[in-house]
Formats: C-alpha cells, sequence, structure tokens
C-alpha cells in the first residue's frame, strides 16, 4: 500500500464503482485568502458544486463584550474601536449614543454634526476597503490598489482630526475627545471632491465588465423574504429590495436633518449588492458635503454635564470643581442611572445594535453587540449552496463580513 | 579541432542550446521583473525598487530566496511523481522554445549552421503543438500526486480548461497554415514577406485575411498558459495556490518559470504566425531601419545615465551605471555594419514578443477571472465555433481564390 492508501483511509472511505462516492469535504479557511480574515468554511463538495457550506466561527474571538463590564464606561469605548476594525469610529458612534441615551445627555449640534461627517466618512473607507477586497477575490486586482489609495487618503484625515488612523476612540461619552485641528475641513473637501471621481474610475473598471457581471449576477441571490426571516440588515437587505435605512428608520445624531436616498437594487444577487454599495459611497458623500455645510466653525464639542463629561484642561487647571470632576472622572468614572438601553445605529456592514444594562455602578452590568457581520454571516449557506466554488467566494464578499465584528 | 570540423551540426547545436537557456532563464527571471513592475505601474505603484537599480536584481534575490527555502514533500504525497511533474513541466517548456526561428536562416555560423535557429523542423508547428499538450501533464500529476484537497481540484480544473483550449488553439492556427502551405516556421514567416497588394502600407502579414482567427489564438492562448482572465487553475483567491500549492523551494520556481516560458512560447507563435515573425514591417528600401535597435539601445543607455546621475545614489547609482554601459557598447556594437544587419531579424522578433508579453501583463492589470463554468461554456460554445467558421471561410476564399496566398 502506497502512501495514497493511507491517506484516504485516513479522511474519507471513498467506495468504487459499487457504491456512491463520498462528497469531498473542503476546509475554505481559517487561512485561505479569500476568507477575510480567520472565518472557516466547511464546504461538502461534489465536483466543483457546493452542497452544502457551514461556516464556522469563533477564531477571532476577543471577549470584547465581556472586557466591558470590567471597565469603567468611558474606558470601554476603546474596545469599541476593535470591534469592527473597518469601521471604527461607527461603533464608537453606537457605543456613545446608548450610553449617552443612558444617561439622558443631550449632545451639542456641533458635536453631532461631526460625529455624521466622520462616521459617513467611515462608511466610505470601509465600503472601499470592501469593494477592493471583493473585486480580488474576483480576479481583478487593480481596484484593491486603488482603492486603498483612496481609503489612505480617508485614513490621514482621520489621523489628522483623532491622532489615530484606525482605532480612534474619537467619540467620547456626551461629545468628541478633541477639538478638530485648524483646516481639517479643507482637507475633508478635497477628499470629497475627488471621490465621485474615483467611483466612476472603479465603475469603469467593473460596472459594465462582462465578466464581472457574469460573475456577479444571480450569484448568491437572496430573497427579500429570506432576508427579513434572517434578520439580514444594511446593504446586503438593501441588495434584495427593502429600502430599511436606520439613518432614516430611527434617526440619530441629526440624522433627520440630512437629505440623501436610500439605494436599493431588487434582484437580491452580489452584482445587486455591489451596485447599492457603490451608491451608497456616493450617498456618503453627498452627507459629507452637507455636513461640511452645516458644522459650525466654533462651538462647544462636549455636552455640559459636569462629573460625567470631563472637564477643559483650563478648567481643570484653574478651578477646584474641575479638578475634583476631573479626578474622580478618571479614576472611578461615573454613575449612570440603573435601566437597559438598547440603541441601533446603521454601521457600514448594516444595522449595528448596542445594548447597555447599569446596575448603578461606575461599570456597566452588561454590555451586548448586535453586530451586523455575524448576524449576515447567517446567509451564507443560503447564498451558496448548490453553486460552485468561485460562487463561495464571490458570496462572502459582497456579505462584507469583519471577523472582528462576527466573533467580537 | 578535428571533431568540430567533423560534426558541424552537433557542435552547432550545443552552442546554441547552451547559449538559447541562458538567455531564455534570463528572459524568464525578467520577464517577472517586467510583469511586476508594469502591473505596479499599471496600480499606481512603483513595484521592486530597492533591490538593485529599479529592481533590477530582485530576479536574482528571488532566485536564491527560492535555492534556500525548505523544499518540503508532503508525507502524503506520492513521491515519485511528486517529483517528476515540475521537471515535466519545465523541460516541456523549454523544449518548445527549441523549436523557434529567432532571426532569419540565412544568417549562418562559418560553418554553415543557421545562428538564429536551433532546429529547423519541416513539421515545426506540429510538433511545437505536440510538445506543449504534453504540459498538461505536469499541471495535472501535480495535482493528483500532491494528495490535497486544493490542488486535486486545481489539476482537475487546469487539465480540463487546457484541453478544452488546445482545441480551439489548434483550430485557429489552420487558417494560416492554409494561407501558408507549410508546417515550417521559416517557410511561413516567408510566406509573409512583402505587402498586401491592395494596400501598400500593410504587411504581407497574416493578421490581415486572419484577424478572427487571430483573435482566437490570442484567447485561446492567454487560457492555455493559464493567465488572467483564465487563470483558475491557481485562482489565487479560491483555490490558494491551485496545483501548485504543496510545492515550494526550487520546485515551485520550476513551475513558475514553465508558466513563463509557456507564455513566451504562446507570443512567440503569435509573432510567427501573425505578425510576420522577425521580418520588419517596414520596406527594405528604407535602410535607416538597420539603426533602429543599434539607436534604441542608444537611447535606453542615455535614459539610464540621466537617470543615474539625477535620481539614484550610492550603490544603485553604480549598478545603473554598469546598466549604462552595457546599453550603450551594445548600442554602438549594434551600430557596426557588420553587425546591423545580422540583428535585424532577432530584433524585430524579440520587439514583436515583447509586445505581446506586455499585452499579457496589461490584461492581468485590467480584468477579473472567469469562472469554471463560463470559462468551458466560452471556450466550447463561442471559442470554438468561431475558430471553426474562420476555418471554413479561409478554406472557401481560398478555394476561390479570393486570397493570393
Amino acid at each position: 500500500m502506497n502512501a495514497h492508501g493511507k491517506n484516504r483511509q485516513m479522511t474519507a472511505p471513498i467506495e468504487t464503482a459499487a457504491g456512491p462516492a463520498q462528497p469531498m469535504i473542503l476546509n475554505m479557511g481559517p487561512q485561505h485568502p479569500s476568507t477575510h480574515g480567520v472565518l472557516r468554511v466547511v464546504l461538502e463538495l461534489d465536483g466543483e458544486i457546493v452542497r452544502k457550506a457551514r461556516p464556522v466561527i469563533g477564531y477571532l474571538h476577543t471577549g470584547i463584550e465581556k472586557s466591558c463590564e470590567s471597565k469603567t464606561y468611558s474606558q470601554a469605548i476603546t474596545l469599541t474601536d476593535r470591534i469592527d476594525y473597518l469601521a471604527p469610529l461607527s461603533n464608537n458612534l453606537g457605543y456613545c449614543l446608548a450610553v449617552e441615551k443612558l444617561l439622558g445627555l443631550e449632545v451639542p449640534k456641533r458635536a453631532q454634526y461631526i460625529r455624521v461627517l466622520l462616521t459617513e466618512l467611515t462608511r466610505i473607507a470601509s465600503h472601499l476597503v470592501w469593494l477592493g477586497t471583493h473585486a480580488i477575490d474576483l480576479g481583478a486586482m487593480s481596484v484593491f490598489l486603488y482603492s486603498f489609495r483612496e481609503r489612505e487618503e480617508i485614513m490621514k484625515i482621520f489621523e489628522f482630526v483623532a491622532g489615530q488612523r484606525m482605532m480612534t476612540s474619537y467619540f467620547r461619552i456626551g461629545g468628541l475627545a478633541l477639538e478638530p485641528p485648524p483646516g481639517w475641513l479643507d482637507r475633508v473637501r478635497r477628499v470629497v471632491e475627488s471621490m465621485p471621481g474615483h467611483v466612476d474610475e472603479y465603475e469603469d473598471l467593473l460596472t459594465r465588465n462582462r465578466i464581472w457581471m457574469a460573475r456577479t449576477q444571480g450569484v448568491g441571490v437572496l430573497s427579500a423574504a429570506d432576508a427579513i426571516a434572517m434578520g439580514v440588515s444594511g446593504p446586503m437587505l438593501r441588495g434584495s429590495g427593502i429600502a430599511h435605512d436606520t439613518r432614516k428608520a430611527f434617526p440619530y445624531s441629526s440624522y433627520d436633518e440630512f437629505d440623501f436616498q436610500i439605494p436599493t437594487q431588487t434582484a437580491g444577487d452580489c452584482y445587486a449588492r455591489y451596485l447599492v454599495r457603490i451608491a451608497e459611497i456616493r450617498e456618503s458623500v453627498k452627507i459629507v458635503r452637507q455636513a461640511m455645510e452645516k458644522v459650525p466653525a466654533e462651538g462647544p464639542i462636549r455636552a455640559e454635564a459636569p462629573g460625567i463629561v470631563p472637564p477643559s484642561r483650563e478648567e481643570m487647571k484653574t478651578s477646584i470643581e474641575g479638578l475634583i470632576y476631573h479626578f474622580k472622572i478618571f479614576t472611578e468614572g461615573f454613575v449612570p442611572p440603573p435601566g437597559e438601553v438598547y440603541q441601533v445605529i446603521e454601521s457600514p456592514r448594516g444595522e449595528l445594535g448596542v445594548f447597555v444594562a447599569s446596575d448603578g455602578s461606575p461599570k456597566p452590568y452588561r454590555v451586548k453587540f448586535r453586530t451586523p457581520s455575524f448576524v449576515n454571516l447567517q446567509s451564507l449557506p443560503r447564498l451558496c449552496e448548490g453553486r460552485l466554488i468561485a460562487d463561495v467566494v464571490a458570496c462572502i464578499g459582497t456579505t462584507d463580513i469583519v471577523l472582528g465584528e462576527v466573533d467580537r | 579541432m578535428e571533431f568540430i570540423s567533423q560534426h558541424p551540426v552537433l557542435v552547432a547545436a550545443v552552442v546554441k542550446v547552451v547559449v538559447l537557456l541562458f538567455v531564455v532563464m534570463t528572459a524568464l527571471a525578467y520577464l517577472t521583473w517586467l510583469e511586476r513592475k508594469v502591473v505596479a505601474h499599471i496600480q499606481s505603484r512603483w513595484g521592486p525598487y530597492y533591490v538593485g537599480a529599479h529592481g533590477l536584481l530582485q530576479p536574482l534575490a528571488d532566485g536564491i530566496k527560492f535555492l534556500f527555502k525548505e523544499d518540503v514533500t508532503p508525507p502524503a504525497s506520492d513521491r515519485l511523481i511528486y517529483l517528476l511533474a515540475p521537471f515535466l513541466a519545465l523541460s516541456l517548456a523549454l523544449t518548445a522554445l527549441g523549436l523557434i526561428p529567432f532571426g532569419p536562416p540565412g544568417v549562418r555560423f562559418p560553418n554553415g549552421q543557421p545562428v538564429f535557429i536551433v532546429s529547423d523542423v519541416s513539421i515545426g508547428l506540429l510538433f511545437l503543438f505536440a510538445i506543449t499538450s504534453l504540459g498538461v501533464y505536469g499541471v495535472a500529476l501535480a495535482g493528483w500526486s500532491s494528495n490535497s484537497k486544493y490542488p486535486l481540484l486545481g489539476a482537475l480544473r487546469s487539465s480540463a480548461q487546457m484541453i478544452s483550449y488546445e482545441v480551439s488553439l489548434t483550430v485557429s492556427v489552420v487558417g494560416v497554415l492554409l494561407l501558408a502551405g507549410t508546417l515550417n516556421f521559416n517557410h511561413i514567416i516567408e510566406g509573409q514577406r512583402g505587402y498586401w497588394h491592395w494596400l501598400r502600407i500593410v504587411p504581407h502579414w497574416y493578421i490581415v485575411p486572419q484577424i478572427v482567427g487571430f483573435l482566437c489564438y490570442l484567447t485561446a492562448a492567454i487560457a492555455e498558459t493559464n493567465r488572467v482572465p483564465f487563470d483558475l487553475p491557481e485562482a489565487e483567491t479560491e483555490l490558494v495556490a491551485g496545483f501548485h500549492t504543496e510545492y515550494s523551494s526550487f520546485k515551485f520556481a520550476m513551475f513558475f518559470m514553465a508558466e513563463y516560458a509557456n507564455m513566451i512560447t504562446v507570443s512567440c507563435l503569435a509573432t510567427i504566425l501573425f505578425f510576420g515573425g522577425w521580418l520588419s514591417p517596414f520596406p527594405d528600401r528604407w535602410t535607416w531601419q538597420l539603426y533602429l535597435p543599434g539607436a534604441g539601445l542608444l537611447a535606453l543607455g542615455v535614459y539610464c545615465a540621466y537617470d543615474s546621475v539625477t535620481e539614484m545614489r550610492g550603490l544603485a547609482r553604480l549598478q545603473l551605471s554598469v546598466v549604462t554601459l552595457l546599453a550603450l557598447g551594445g548600442g554602438a556594437l549594434c551600430l557596426l555594419p557588420g553587425v546591423a544587419p545580422v540583428i535585424q531579424g532577432p530584433f524585430w522578433f524579440t520587439a514583436k514578443v515583447l509586445g505581446f508579453l506586455f499585452f499579457y501583463i496589461w490584461i492581468r492589470g485590467t480584468l477579473p477571472r472567469f469562472r469554471y463554468d463560463q470559462l468551458m461554456s466560452f471556450g466550447w460554445k463561442l471559442l470554438l465555433p468561431v475558430s471553426l467558421a474562420n476555418l471554413v471561410l479561409t478554406a472557401a476564399w481560398f478555394a476561390w481564390g479570393w486570397v493570393r496566398g
């Protein structure tokens, strides 16, 4: 018996013509170029056709929700950055809004507009990463580098404003961490003005490309009914023809003052989801433009809430109350009233829900993130079963999961 | 000395094979450099830049790195076949290049042997197809003997793809054979001398009547060499690395070299069949074309000199100076009255092949990848019927004397 025979017995018994052959079990991931991190999909193959697909998750579990329970409310913000590392500001926003809801804090308008502006930039950056990785999965290599080139400009804005490219922690409870540096709006304007042209470039390469259309049209179809049944949200839901967007349905952070459309497609396939995300980039550009108009040049960026929002540097240095509050906030934190809140926002991937329960202590009793990637990933077997291996890659791509967010 | 004078064919063949191997190996290495540079500039990056001036030593560094990597043989593999597959792939790919005429047969060594033709086979095209068709064995055996799932899937895809497109590839060039009336490469090229009588400026290349055949050939050739958009066998994002997933170290490099050698082969073939091989596109009376190779090299040398003075520092400047001297010296050599006519054939041949290679790389920077079933239906339902129709049409034209061969 040669080495071949031994190995066969180890994996699966293959029968001869006497009986039906066993399906081939293929482990896609956790180390695989196109599972976007450490997703593992166990595929049951009949030749190249996927009979069954089972996503196995948990390889990136970092216990963020549990860790939040041992931090004060303010400290937990830094953990939220790491949930969806492609859209850290969206996570910051969701968590801050939840705690502000718990506290009943009203954030100044200026801070609200800046939050909208930056989260929309985050959405653009996140969609650019999605576009690039999805395109490279399907073999269009250049789009990846183009979209990362543009994302880099947005990252530079984040670094300029918050001091960090990715783990910004820029939104704080009651407002923003810092006053944005002078001239930041000019940088935003430069990026935003060039963005529609760049999106046109991507579309030139892909949208009417015959190969691209053949690879994505009719692939991974998710019906509207299935999408709702599985709790799918975000661009995936809108690609299936349901115009649901938390920004419109449950406006937060003054989104109701902005004029934008909810792009939808009815086909529900990978191509539809691609078109929806491309259109969302354009809509986000519109929102950022409006936000640039609205943001006042001067004004408070933090709520007036002594004991919860840290005092300014000057106040801390000159008044005794300021010094005391500063000391108390950064040592023991603040104490919100006991109770539970749930806040949803529209993250780039869909509906990000944050549940915070307070027991009247300075640390949250329980924090739970309803992350869109985790829920959207449920639809993967439905999308790719009965199709070819190559389609699995396309389907994972348009599900747009971030494994940090799936596993938390 | 007696031996040399007694065996002119053998001695010339050995010399030519050694030189060809050296040239081809260098060309393969620098083809990877070219590909990385061109794709990088398409994608607004620099590509290799630090290993040598403009990354010119990168291929060398890669080669050394390949040699020093651990050579892993998976315990469950079929060792003999696993070892054999890369050798098969590379040796077949290199053998095919031995059939290519790089210049006119008129240029001869003192002992009467042609300089630029390693082997002048009367059924050259048939022989070449016979060898390249065997290339699928390297892929299939590699995938099978690795005894792993991704390579197996890659090898299955690859075998199916290469066999399918082989058909279209062969059918698409039969039109040229009808026009040329021979399978010998030199005769095919000689048949393209002159001009189409109804258009004095268009050279008598077979691409003009055989444009459809050429497009079919080009598509099939890209598929045959497993390049984007038909690179399914090694579709990195689906099958990790396809049939050579389990290969490492120099065995992997051999597959890599085989792929690039195949790329060169099909480009050479396209040049020979459709673009007049080593013939110049200009009429013979334009004698200034004799100085084109020299002028080109001199221009390159001047550019390198400028670059080494303005851009490069330290070691890179030294390296680029060497390139400058080589280019200037080569350019001057090519301008010598004795050398200029000799170098014409290889110059035009290389220029045309480089054009094709650039096109290949350009496509890689632009297009997404087909899916397996789409690839198959494209090959069988579109490419094959079109190339067959082209063949029938050409035969009809030929039968009624509409095209003079």
